[in-house]
């Protein structure tokens, strides 16, 4: 069965985003597949490289980051909610005149007309919010 | 592309968080893929479409037009829970006049709301195919 995913909650604030991880992870490992992970309203916080949690805590974007080389899955960040809250990869820095930019590995920046299309485009959409 | 049966469940009310907002955004962009949208409405979401939202106090942009923009882009079906309404004090009188022109009646505007009660919202859900919830 093929699956789109959608995140609404950034890492430690909720716990949606552990669990999301934790529900693709047994997607996969059932040999169903992942269309697309979308990450929407404060999800796309999951898409930054700057999070330094204690060290005795877990790093959520590593872990995400891990799963998308290891699967080849895309993670698609939504372009106006990552504006809204900082998360910017290296074009859309530029193209703001911004002096940084802080995606992790393994996500991209584009519309909500992904999400669209994967609600499409999967045989199930599995929302995981507050 | 394929046509499937969208709903976007609002839960939350227009102001304090950005899901409706938001959530909004989604909706417009689903109506460019030419999808069957339904929208539906509970809890504290159907202060989402309540009549005369003034947002000048929290110096936030008060977004209850976009709502009646909704019948333009062929969303013309939006569940409210009655129940929903009930636990607030409120009534349909209190919620905006959204409405659809139909085309193959004179464009004729005929209401977008319709009141629905707890189980006959469950029944409207079971019929989607997809169902995203904010």
């Amino acid at each position: 069965m093929k699956f789109t995913i959608m995140i609404n909650e950034g890492p430690y604030q909720h716990q949606s985003s552990d669990t999301a991880l934790q529900f693709a992870r047994a997607v996969l490992a059932q040999g169903h597949e992942i269309f697309r992970i979308f990450f929407y309203h404060d999800g796309v916080n999951n898409g930054t490289r700057l999070s330094v949690p204690p060290a005795d805590d877990r790093l959520v974007q590593k872990e995400w980051s891990e799963l998308s080389k290891e699967h080849d899955l895309d993670l698609v960040l939504c372009i106006a909610a990552a504006q809204r809250r900082g998360i910017m990869d290296e074009d859309e820095a530029k193209r703001q005149g911004l002096d940084a930019n802080n995606i992790i590995e393994g996500f991209r920046i584009s519309g909500l007309g992904q999400l669209i299309e994967g609600g499409i485009e999967s045989d199930r959409t599995v929302v995981f919010g507050d | 592309m394929a046509t499937k049966k969208f709903m976007f469940v609002n839960r939350k009310s227009p102001y304090g968080t950005v899901y409706a907002l938001e959530s909004l955004e989604v909706v417009l962009i689903s109506a460019a893929f030419e999808q069957d949208v339904s929208l539906a409405f509970l809890d504290d979401g159907v202060y989402q479409i309540t009549k005369g939202q003034n947002t000048d106090g929290i110096g936030q942009k008060n977004f209850s037009s976009t709502y009646k923009a909704l019948g333009d882009y062929e969303i013309k079906k939006l569940y409210v829970e009655k129940e929903s309404l009930e636990e607030r004090g409120l009534t349909p009188d209190d919620l905006m006049d959204l409405v659809w022109e139909d085309e193959d009646d004179d464009w004729a505007e005929k209401p977008s709301i319709i009141l629905v009660n707890r189980a006959e919202m469950a029944d409207a859900m079971a019929e989607q195919e997809v169902t995203l919830s904010f």
